[in-house]
Parts: C-alpha cells; structure tokens; sequence
C-alpha cells in the first residue's frame, strides 16, 4: 500500500458508485489512502493546511481533480455514520444532555462513571452509582474528559516518524509475523500495563496460541503486583484483599492510602466515611490508625498516625501481629520513635474489635508486610467479615505470562524480534537499572501503541495512536471481579486511532475485527456458556436484550468473583535485619495529581493542588522538618513562592528538584513521585519537574535506603495554591474528639458569637418563599481527595491558568480544599475544609459592587452577572472568604479548537476582566427547574445535584432546599454539629459546615477524654480545636514556613 | 494671627517690602513674557518623557489587562488604589488653601493658592486615570458607574462607596477647575494686555472674557469667589471622606474602622501641604519669587503640615490601640501583622515618615530653612504613599482565613503606571508656569498699601 499514487486514487474514486458526490467530496478526500497520500506526495504544501488562504487554494486544485475523476462515475462511499438525525433516538431532546454508563480503565481497573453526553460530545463525567464500585468518581475520572480533547493526543499512526494508514500497518504486523510464526512466536513479545479486561486477555491468549513461544510481559509503575506476589507466596493462590470497611469497627493501615490509592478506592472512602458519619445522634465512629510512611489523604482522616520510614513498617507489623499472637511471628526491636505502647493499645484495640477489626497493608509495601497483615486479619476472624480475599483480577496466561526483567535480559540478548508495546510507556516510567530504553533498540520491529507519541514511541519504528476510552468500545473488572463494560461516547476525534482490541487483532486470525465485533462476540460466547441473570434475578430472553442491559447499566450482574479461603500462610518472610535508625531512606508514590505520568499533560491535574503541600505544575522532593535540619536545608519560603533546590543520590544516580518540607512526613526519609520529568509527553507536561524513575531500581521499586540529599545551593519557583496552613487559633475547621462530642454535641456553635437578626441592623430575618438552596460540607468526611475540584473545573468551563500565574496567586478553582496543620510538627492533626461560595444571604461582596454585577436571587443565590462586571475587583476584597476569581489575563483558551469541544454549553467561557465565583451550579438548577416545572412539581430532594457533590466518593457535600424540611440538607442543618464559617461577621452563609468528630484511644490520647466545663463562653476556638496553640505557632514557623 | 490688628496694610508682612501694583506685575508677568530659564525645558523634557512612559504603561494594560500588574487574590487592589488615593489627598492643599483660608481671610495664601490650586487640578487629573483604568474593563467602567437612564432600566449600585467616589471626585474636579479658573480671569486680562504675540493675545483674550477690571466685574468676581470657596470649603472635607468609605465601608480587618474619615481627611491635607511646599520650595529658588512668598509662608505652611500630621500620626496611635481594644482576634492579628508581618518593613518606614521626620517641624529653623524643609516634605510625600500602601495591602493580604492569605508584589509596570502619572503631573505643572501666572497678580496687589488707599483715607 505504500505506492499509491494519483493514479490509484483515480482507479478507486472511478470504481465507486453514489448519487451523492459532491456531498461525500469531503469522505472520499478524508479516506485514509487519500490524506497518506496529500501528506506524502506533496509534504512541501503540508504547511497550506493550516494557512487558511493557502488551504483554499490547494483545496481548489484538489477539488478539481478530483471532480475530473468523478465526472466518470456516480460514486457512494459506504457512509458508517451519518451526524444529523433523521429520525433522532427515541426521548432525544436536541440540547438536553443524556447519560452513559461507561468506564475508565485506572490501572488496568475499571472505574464505573456516567459520561454526559451533549449533542454527541461528551462533556462531563458522573460517577455511575447503580456499580458495586461507583459512587463517586476518582480526580482522573473527572479530567478525563480534558484528555479526550487534548490536542497533543497523538493523531496519526507512524512508520519511522512518517504517517501511514491503518491498513499499512496491519500489512506489516502481517509480514513481521510470517517470519514468528516459523520459530512458533519465540521472538513476539506482548508487553502490556495490568489488563483485566476478559475480551482483551481472551484476544492475547489466542494470540498467544497461535505463537506458542510468545511471552506477555505485564508491568504498571505503581500496580498490585507485589501484593499478589506476596500473598500467592505465601498462601498458594493469587489472590488480592478487597475491603469491607462497612463491617470495620478499627482500622490498622500499614502504609495503605485505601481511600486515595488503587482499585477499590471510591468505594473504600465511601464505606469508611460512612462510619463516621454521625448523623441522627449516632455517637459510634470507627477508629483508624495509620501507620505511614509518607503524607497521604488517607493518613489525614486518621485517628492515630505513626509517621515511620517505609522500611520500619515492617518492624511495627510483626510487633502488632506478634502482641496479636500470630503463628510464627517474632516481634523485632521497634523502629526508632515507636513505644511499645502505642503497639499494646493498638494491639488491644484490634483484639478487642475481633471481627469488626481489619489490617491493612499498602500496596506499595514488602511482601511480608502484605502476608502480616493477611496473616492477622486471619488471626482476628476479619477474613470474611472486612476483609475479603478475592483472586486477583489482573488477566494472566499461566505459564505465559513474564516480568519486565526477563524482557529486558531477552532484548539484551537480541532474542525478541517483534515487540508490541499496548498503551504503555516503558522507556518513561520503567526503573533506571533496566537500562529499558538501551535494550529497546536491539529490537528489530518495535510497536507502540497509546494515546501520546510518548517516550517510547519515539523509539519505536510503528506508533498506533489509541483511542480514548470514551471513543471505545472495551470491558474491563472492577477490583471484586465485576465486568463494567465501556462504551464510546464518539467517533474517535482522529481517524487512525484505534481500539487496543483493534491493534492487537493485527497480531490475530482476524485482522480486521473491530473492537465492538470483537467484545460482542466474546460476550455471545460467554452469554451462550454462562448464566447470567438480571440484577432483579430474571434470566435474560436473548442475548440482545443481555447486551443491552450491560450497554445500559455500565456492567454485568454476576460476574464479581467469589472470595476465596486462604489457609494459613506457608511461612510469613523473615524479618530483615534491623535497618539502620539513620539511615536515609527514599520513597517512591504515585504522584497525587498525574498518577505515574500517564496524565501529565492534562492541565486541570496539572494545576490541581495536591493535596498536602496544595503544589501546582510540580513535583517536589518531600522531607520531614527534622530530616530537612539535619541535612541543612531551608524550608521553603512560602512567601516568596521559593523552595531550596536539592539533588537526591542513590546507587550513584541522582535527580535534582525543589525541596519542600513537609510537617507530619517521617524523618528519614525522602519522598519522590513519579510522573513528572517528562521529554515527550505534550506541550503542557514536556519538561516540568523531575523524573524520580531515573534514580528507581527494579529490586526496590518504592523504597530504598541509603540516600544523600545534598542542597545545590539553587532555589526554584514552585506554586503552591496556600502559603499559610497554621490556623492562627480562628475557629475555622472545628473539631472535637469523640467524647467532647458526645458530652456537648453543639460544640461547634459555641466557638463564636453569632449576633442573632433582630441584634443587627438588618432586623429580622428575610423569609425566601420558594426555594432556599443551601449547601452542607461534612468535615468529617471530606479526606482532600481533590475529585471535587476537577468535577467543578470541567462543569464549569473554569480555565487554566499556568504554573506563572499560580505563583502569582491568581489560580482560577471555584471551590478550593484548605488544609490546616494543628500541634507538633512531627505529627501534627491535618483538617480538610472544602471552601466554595458560601452564597451568603447578607453578602457583604452584593452592597460594594458599584454596578450590581452582583446580586442575590429570590432563592437565596449569589448571583454573578459576567456581562454587567467591569471588574473592580471590590467584591473580591471584601469577601471574607477569599472565593471570588478575577480574570486578570484572558485565561478561556478561545483559539484551541479541540478545547471547546470540552466545555460545558451550559456555562458561560469568561472572558478578561471579568469576575467569577462558584454559583451553586445554577445551570443544573435550573436544568431540574425546568424539567419540575414540565411535570408541574416542586424540584425533588436529590434532583439538583451539584458537580462537588455528585463527584464527591465520601459524600461530603450535601445540597437542597431549605425550605423543604424534609430535605436531607435541612435534616442536616438541624444536626448538633452544624456550624457556619465566620458566621460572626453576621454574613449568614448558606454553605454551612458539619463540625469533624475524631476518635481516638482514650489509652494513648488520655487527654481527648477530657470534657473541658462548658462555660457558655464565646472565646474562640476553645475545646480541642484550639489545643496547642503554641504547637501550632511551632508549625507556622517551619512547618509552613510563612514568616 | 495676633499681630494681624497693628498692621496697617492686612496682610502686608506677607510681601516683601517696597513693591507697588507695576512691581508686581512686571514681576509675575515677566516669567511668562520672559526668556524661558534653560532649567524649564529641562525639567519639561524629564516630565513629558516620564508621561510617555505612562502612555505605554496604559496601551500595554488595555492590550493585556490588569494582570500585568502584581495583582492576585487576596490583594485584589494594588498600586492603582493607592496611587489615586495618594493622588487625590495631593490634591486637597489645594483647595484648602483657596477656599478655607479665603473664608478665614488668611493674606498669606493669596501667593501660594494659584499654584497649589493648580496642582489640584493636575493631581485630580492623575489620580483620576486610575480607579478607570484599574478595572477589568475601562470601556464599560467610563460610563457603567455613572448613572444614565439606558434601556435596560439599569441603574449603578447606589449602596456601593465606589459610586459615591464617583459623584464625590467628579464634583471636586469640577469644582476644582472652576474656582481654578474663575480666579484666573483677572490675571488673563493682564496677561492679555502683557503679551506681545498676537496669538497670545487672543488666546488670553478669550479665556479673559472680556475682563476690563472695572468695579462691576471686580464686585461679581468677589461673589462668585466667595461662592466657591463655600461650595468648596464641604468638599475638603467630604472627598477624602467618602474616599475613605471605599475602605471603611468594607468588612476587613484594617479596614473596616469609623476612626477613617477624619483621619483620611488630615492625611490628604497633610500630604497636600507637603507637596504644595516640595513644589514652592524650588519654584521659588528659580523664578526668584522671594518677594512673594517670604519665609513666613514657608513657616506657616510647615506648622500646618506639623498640625495635620500630628493628627495623621494619632489616627496610627488610634489604630493600633483599637486593634488591641477590640479583643478581636482579627483586629488584633491585622495590627500585629503590619508590625511584625512580611510587609513590617512598609509599616515601619511609614511611622518614620510619618510620625517621626515631621517632628523636626517644631523647631523653627528648620521650618524656615529651605533644604531640611524640602527634606521632611519629601519625607511625607513617601510616608503618605506607604501609608496607603500599608492600608491597602497589608489589610487585603492577610484577612479571615489563614489558607486565602497571599503576597503582594508589585510589577514593573505597577512602578511604570505610577511614575507615568509623575510624568503627566510634572508635564502639567511645567506648561502651567510657562503660560499662566504662578502666583496670583491681583490678589497679591492686595497686599499693598496701594490697594488701600482708601482705607488710609479714613484712617487718617
């Protein structure tokens, strides 16, 4: 296919026939032949494309060849799809957005989500909560959506830089594998992230049929491998832990971000913050106790945490397992700063839970941290009840299926001679030991793809771009086993990208299945061998009607696996020689906005604030203040948005970034995040931060001791969204431990004095007749998981400023997660507090504004009138608040065209000088409004949902009508915990805040029993949210390092 | 003035002896019909360079929009409120000395209120390129803020104090311009009379409108001077006022005090006295008008300044004991912060300025001795500026929730906006003294025995 010429061209448009010619002019110029063709045979007009003059003339010449061409013959092209409706779907309303259950594959997990579609583009995400694992959706999920549309997504498939069409590249998967298939494929390798899709493994498994010798090589960055490892070691089956943090009474975490990290994560935030929840005079919670070896969300809700060294987690495991009488378990000597009596209580509390208790390890953790803990969950009875131990959903050939390593030393060794590399980026995010990208070359047909012409396309001779999830059609297993299945939203954006089924059908019998052939037929076979049931228990008629409702719902009922029995463990791995108390450590995570790097370029996660440290554009080297003394490096001046910059060495190779000193963080011990450090990863990501890959090895994959951190005397500009996390003893996050709660449930309102209506000069009260929106945040079960922020960043069209203009203070974020330290800097309490306009009903931003730009609505909003504002940015300063977004520059990108494919039609794009701010996500309310109105009801408790709210996994945020005083936020505004922020400055927010509640062990903290006499006092921050105050002043100092 | 009753001639220790009507004007008017002093054109050419540098400055603010400055959030304002704050209290010397001291009859203004009206005006003009041109979208903010009856049935938000600015800083350019200009006529007429060129002539011809000097015209001329040194007389006090509301009227820690009317009306004067001697000081050094304003004016001048200032530095005193006294924990946290915050540095300087240098003041050397005096007017000219600078920033950057706190840094063209408007005010005030009498020709000839002869007549 690689000779075409004008001649062909001609042959082909002659041969076929239509009456519509001139409408399918733009199909027949668009056919992939034709554009290899423009692009080849004339790459010196390659530039007229995007010269509108230039364009049109070229267009003029081509036209008239091609007319000339099809004077010969009346042609139709086979037309797949046809973009106005004739007769439009049944109940399509042009203009109203409809919703479809898709999933995101997260690690080669499935996300359950709802994808809203708007006139065929899909331009938000909901979390799908009819799935066993939705709920919620993850921060990814939400920016997804920016993905789909970016336009750096790679657009052509490549032979050696040079664009080739599809069916050149199938050609030459065919000719590459004449000569595997007389070696039986024992040069083939399949190299592929975790993959739990069973259509995709069924299609790798015939592939690898047809090749006997073939290998599969499975590697993700930050996956469950060693979890599964470890526990098949030991126990004999692959299995991997799924929570059920419902039935947890006490929670010990070994290292395991459960609510921030992995599969599963939705659902363990909700059920975990379910049990703390405290509603209707509940006065039980569930304990957590954390033991950690870096600052994660998680750790944030933790009731005890023990910030210790990754390599120490293991000396306060056994110690645990050991108290708790496990079979063959030796306490050690405890790490240093561990007591032994923080082990007894822990220990005790645990047995005490029996059942009710659970043990979690990190999935990042060593294999006998991951046994331990199997091994006392065991030992407790939590097996079956909060724990359940499934077989691991990541598809395997047994026999078949190979480690990284072994690839590498087979390319070393020049024995791999076709290597597909599916939706992966080895040359990135592979350990620096491997030597990947060196090895990589020693292959003679190298094939890449992924969404992105990334690292390793550019080494590799054939790049396919891949379809976006939501171009495709896929399935894919939540963490229990549940098939979700993934649908496509729209015609893939760029003509060549293709489904990871589509490339790998190349490598099959039948090259040419597409996705949906492929995942359909797997599913008539599976529907012909299985019985599968609806969710209400009926058997389906047909198959078709099967397929629908998995279409429909987003997933098969009755595909979760069973748990599965684990005997006792063969033998828990021996403890590891004590490690050296001063010996510096280095951890690698996940990084908390683009994961392993894999959505780096995806400005609204690049511009999330993560959530600890609230830095933008970056990733930082992380350390504790003391470790930071130690090594004689200055804590970040906040101030001055610098941070010292620091080169870390391990096993002699080391990388150079800013340092950021992080209170609560382990001393030894340095945190670095993946994901950054990026060559070839788009416009926005190339470039930014460091590459923590490069100083990773293969044989201690997250964590290593034995560092140097070295100052290079250097400082950096690093954007962080908050400068100041010491409260200063104001009453903003309130907080009480249990039994200060439970003596004095209104805690929280005594904190400040609220003057009362007929105290103020506004006299009484003004009564709203209609609908009174109102918005309630539960501090005590936010954990700063950021989906809010995306959700709200891609409802509401809220543009992206760049790193410049963060470390300006200029970020755009309508709703914002303030984090507050509070007591010792080597472990102090940390306080979520999502902050959104709090829709005050005496707005002290309404009376300044000069052109009442800003005004309240019968119904209690805030409302802001963009075409009125002439931008004094009066009303910004005098919100006590601080949530009013200015557009100093024209931040709305109004040039890129795949850019405003993304935006919600529902929302203005603001343009310069203009001022903006959260507005209860009046588009939806009006959305129900209407649809109330058509039905001739009032709007129904739960039918306005705004974006935080629906995204939210814990379900923190609660909206509706106070007037309704069935609603469930009435019900909540009557709950002892209630509280207004600032509500003495007599503003009357709408947006109230449910006080947090924790809980600690009366044994190790004797003073959270203590019931402080209630005097009646306004003083501020009295009881134990203002505990400490000198503790807290420590932390301004150099924990946030302010002054 | 106790002395006031053993003079003959009222006012006559306020001209240096031995003048007479012609003296005078050939005196006043000569600067104009004159050669033009070499150090005019150089001052001009530094003036009007600085006010293209001014011209770019906006261009470039319309092309991008107000994020070239160091704006961000929290501090929402910057340089551009504190330099129409600082411009507009510049400007109340002016009027203090033309209609306040009128009405109190005080002789010694009548060689300083020309100029110091003059400046007025062009301080006016200055500060009023900034609350425009500071908003998101100067094309709407010119006419949106002003009340005009449109289609829509779309009204400013009247319970805004940035639309009682409005009325209050139109009025008093308004205001400013007549009374500048009503007591300028007889002084065309001479200047008419004077000028050689014939385009000079009909130019002052016109603005003279047909003033011939005879009793009618002087007896209307008194009484719409009169009128307008009481229209004026509120406004010194009511612009400043309804500035400060910009501040009090808000719900900030720093800003939010009762205690900023009067103490903004007293700093405006204060500032206003200082820029009117910055200015007097070398005029008179170069135009050689010792005759005319003597050192009692010098001295006179420096004690209002020392008067007003020391009610400036109560008002800090005052601020500093409400925060305390307030038992609010964010009052008290504002004035701990702007002592020992990140902008402690601003603070401090603006108490030197402010509450210190000026004390020099009590000593009357000093007060009649032109290079320190020069020096401590500087000194306040600063102080006034940071002092609103600490007001604006310092209130703005740190309020209720210690997670929205933020820092301010101004940007290169936060400096090049401030010193363009220097630029357009030196421009101003250079064309002033070539073309129009810097001092007052007539109402200095008051000053003369000759101007009472009359009186003498009875007397005798």
């Amino acid at each position: 296919m690689s000779d075409i010429d004008l001649s062909a061209i001609r042959a082909r448009l002659a041969s076929a026939s239509g009456p519509t010619f001139w409408r399918s002019l733009d199909e027949v110029a668009e056919t992939p032949e034709f554009q290899q063709y423009l692009q080849r045979e004339f790459p010196e007009n390659a530039a007229e494309w995007s010269d509108p003059a230039g364009r049109r003339q070229f267009l003029k010449l081509m036209g008239a060849s091609l007319a000339l061409a099809g004077v010969t013959g009346c042609t139709r092209q086979p037309t797949e799809h046809i973009v106005p409706y004739v007769t439009p779907p049944e109940g399509y309303v042009p203009g109203k957005t409809q919703l479809f259950a898709t999933s995101m594959p997260r690690d080669g997990y499935a996300e359950p989500v709802l994808a809203v579609s708007h006139h065929g583009r899909p331009i938000k995400i909901e979390p799908n909560p009819e799935h066993p694992a939705g709920g919620g959706t993850s921060r990814y999920a939400q920016a997804s959506i920016l993905g789909l549309y970016d336009p750096d997504r790679s657009q052509s498939l490549t032979y050696r830089g040079e664009i080739r069409s599809f069916t050149d590249y199938q050609a030459a998967m065919a000719g590459a594998l004449v000569a595997q298939q007389a070696v039986g494929g024992a040069g083939f390798r399949i190299l592929t992230g975790t993959i739990t899709s069973p259509t995709l493994l069924s299609q790798i498994e015939a592939v690898l049929n047809i090749y006997p010798e073939a290998r599969w090589i499975q590697y993700e960055p930050v996956g469950r491998d060693g979890v599964v490892e470890a526990l098949a070691a030991a126990f004999g089956q692959r299995v991997e832990p799924v929570l059920s943090l419902e039935n947890a009474d006490v929670i010990l975490s070994l290292d395991g971000d459960f609510m921030d990290c992995g599969p599963g994560e939705i659902r363990n935030a909700r059920t975990f913050v379910d049990r703390r929840r405290l509603e209707n005079g509940a006065t039980t919670m569930n304990r957590l106790y954390m033991v950690e070896s870096r600052t994660s969300n998680t750790g944030t809700k933790a009731d005890h945490r023990l910030p210790v060294r990754a390599v120490d987690v293991d000396g306060v495991a056994r110690a645990v397992a050991a108290k708790l009488g496990v079979a063959g378990v030796a306490a050690g000597p405890l790490p240093p700063k561990v007591t032994q009596a923080w082990i007894d209580a822990v220990a005790a509390d645990l047995q005490a839970a029996g059942a009710k208790a659970l043990v979690v390890a990190g999935d990042q953790q060593s294999a006998a941290v991951q046994v331990l803990a199997a091994a006392m969950n065991q030992a407790l009875g939590a097996v079956g009840s909060t724990v359940n131990y499934f077989p691991s959903q990541a598809a395997r050939v047994e026999g078949r299926t190979g480690a990284l390593g072994e690839l590498v030393g087979d390319m070393a060794a020049g024995k791999v001679d076709l290597l597909l590399v599916l939706d992966a980026n080895p040359v990135y995010d592979t350990p620096v030991d491997l030597g990947f990208a060196d090895q990589l070359q020693k292959v003679a047909v190298r094939v890449h793809a992924g969404l992105y012409a990334d690292e390793t396309a550019e080494l590799c001779q054939w790049h396919v771009p891949l379809a976006h999830y939501l171009e495709s059609w896929s399935d894919l297993r939540a963490a229990d086993g549940t098939v979700s299945i993934t649908q496509p939203l729209i015609n893939p954006l760029y003509d060549t990208a293709r489904s990871a089924h589509e490339v790998l059908a190349a490598f099959g019998d039948n090259p040419a299945a597409t996705a949906f052939e492929t995942l359909k037929g797997y599913w008539e076979n599976a529907f012909g061998a299985g019985a599968f049931t609806a969710p209400d228990g009926a058997a389906f008629a047909s198959f078709d009607k099967f397929w629908r409702r998995a279409v429909h719902d987003g997933f098969i009922t009755g595909t979760a696996a069973a748990p599965v029995a684990l005997g006792a463990p063969a033998a828990v791995p021996a403890a590891p020689t004590a490690p050296a108390a001063d010996a510096l450590e280095v951890t690698f995570s996940a990084d908390a906005s683009v994961h392993d790097g894999r959505f780096a370029n995806n400005p609204w996660l690049q511009e999330l604030p993560k959530p600890l440290n609230k830095v933008t554009w970056d990733n930082v080297i992380i350390m504790s203040p003391r470790t930071a003394e130690a090594l004689g490096i200055a804590a970040q001046k906040m101030t001055k948005y610098q941070a010292t910059v620091a080169t870390v060495t391990l096993n002699g190779r080391s990388v150079t970034g800013p340092v950021w000193v992080q209170v609560g963080h382990p001393d030894q011990s340095v945190n670095l995040q993946l994901g950054y450090g990026r060559t070839r990863a788009g416009r926005v990501a190339t470039g930014i931060g460091y590459n923590a890959n490069l100083v990773r090895r293969s044989t201690a994959p997250f964590f290593a001791l034995g560092a140097q951190v070295q100052a290079t005397g250097d400082t950096y500009t690093i954007a962080s969204t908050q400068m100041h996390f010491n409260m200063e003893q104001r009453a903003v996050v309130r907080t009480a431990a249990l039994p200060v709660y439970k003596a004095e449930p209104t805690f929280a309102q005594h904190m400040t004095h609220v003057p009362k209506y007929e105290d103020t000069l506004h006299g009484n009260e003004w009564q709203y007749d209609g609908y009174k929106w109102g918005m309630i945040i539960d501090l005590n079960a936010c954990d700063g998981c950021n989906a809010c922020v995306v959700a709200c960043v891609s409802e509401n069209n809220i543009p992206v400023v760049g790193k410049q203009q963060v470390a300006t203070g200029r970020e755009m974020h309508w709703i914002r997660i303030d984090r507050y330290y509070e007591g010792d800097l080597d472990n102090p309490t940390v306080h979520d507090q999502p902050l959104t306009c709090m829709q005050c009903e005496n707005a002290p931003c309404e009376v300044v504004c000069p052109v009442a730009a800003t005004v309240h609505n019968q119904e209690g909003l805030n409302d802001m009138v963009y075409n009125r504002c002439v931008g004094t940015r009066y009303c910004a300063n005098n919100c006590p608040y601080k949530v009013r977004r200015f557009n100093f520059l024209l931040y709305a990108d109004w040039d890129t065209k795949a850019l405003k494919m993304a935006r919600n039609p529902e929302v203005t794009v603001r343009s310069r000088g203009v001022m903006e701010k959260c507005t209860y996500c009046v588009q939806r309310i009006n959305s129900a409004r209407i649809t109330a109105k058509v039905e001739d009801r009032r709007i129904r408790d739960g039918e306005v949902r705004t974006a935080c709210q629906s995204a939210c996994p814990t379900q923190a945020i609660h909206f509706g009508d106070l007037n309704d005083p069935e609603s469930r936020v009435a019900r909540l505004r009557k709950e002892p915990r209630n509280y207004g922020l600032l509500e003495d400055l007599n503003t009357r927010p709408r947006t109230t805040y449910l006080a947090a509640v924790r809980n600690p062990n009366p044994v190790l903290s004797p003073e959270a029993a203590h019931v402080p006499a209630h005097g009646g006092g306004h003083a501020p921050a009295t009881g134990a949210a203002g505990d400490g105050s000198g503790a807290s002043g420590k932390a301004a100092e150099s924990g946030a390092a302010t002054h | 003035m106790l002395d006031h009753a053993k003079e003959e001639v009222p006012g006559a220790r306020y001209l240096a002896p031995g003048h007479n009507f012609g003296s005078i004007s050939d005196k006043i008017a000569g600067i104009i019909t004159g050669r033009t002093p070499f150090s005019w054109f150089i001052g001009f050419l530094i003036g009007f360079s600085v006010l293209q540098l001014l011209l770019v400055s906006i261009t470039y603010l319309l092309f991008k929009g107000t994020g070239i400055w160091g704006l961000n959030n929290p501090v929402g304002w910057g340089f551009a409120i504190i330099n129409f704050v600082w411009w507009i209290g510049i400007g109340h010397a002016g009027t203090l000395i033309s209609a306040i001291l009128m009405l109190f009859r005080q002789h010694w203004r009548t060689s300083i209120n020309r100029a110091a009206e003059a400046m007025t005006v062009f301080a006016v003009a200055c500060a009023a390129i900034f609350p425009i041109f500071h908003t998101g979208r100067p094309w709407l903010a010119a006419y949106w803020l002003l009340p005009y009856p449109n289609t829509m049935a779309l009204w400013p938000n009247f319970r805004s104090p940035l639309i009682w600015d409005v009325f209050a800083v139109s009025t008093y350019a308004t205001v400013s311009i007549v009374f500048w200009y009503v007591g300028l006529i007889p002084d065309l007429a001479t200047m008419r009379d004077r000028a050689k060129s014939p385009i000079a002539q009909r130019l002052y011809g016109l603005f003279a409108l047909g003033w011939r000097g005879s009793a009618l015209h002087w007896q209307r001329y008194e009484t719409a001077s009169l009128m307008l040194a009481g229209l004026s007389t509120p406004l010194v006090l009511s612009v400043h006022t309804v500035v400060s509301f910009d501040f009090a009227v808000s719900v900030i820690p720093g800003w939010h005090a009762t205690i900023f009317p009067p103490y903004f009306v007293a700093g405006a004067i204060y500032a206003g006295f200082a820029m009117v001697l910055t200015l007097m000081i070398p005029m008179r050094a170069i135009y050689g008008l010792h005759d005319f304003i003597t050192e009692r004016h010098i001295d006179n001048m420096a004690k209002v300044t020392l008067a007003t200032g020391l009610i400036v530095f109560y008002g800090y005193c005052m601020e500093a004991f409400f925060g305390w006294y307030s038992a609010n924990q964010f009052e008290q946290f504002m004035i701990t912060n702007r002592m020992n915050g990140p902008y402690a540095g601003y603070y401090w300087a603006l108490i030197f300025c402010n509450g210190v240098v000026p004390q020099l003041l009590w000593s009357k050397k000093i007060r009649t001795s032109v290079l320190p005096l020069f020096g401590v007017c500087m000194a306040v000219n600063v102080g006034m500026w940071l002092e609103r600078f600490v007001i604006v920033v310092t209130s703005l950057h740190r309020d209720y929730l210690p997670s929205s706190w933020g820092m301010y840094y101004p940007t290169v063209w936060d400096w090049s906006t401030f010193i363009g408007t220097m630029g357009l005010f030196l421009t101003l005030f250079y064309l002033f003294i070539r073309v129009l009498p810097m001092i007052s020709i007539f109402e200095v000839r008051t000053l003369t025995p000759a101007a009472h002869a009359k009186g003498d007549g009875h007397h005798g």
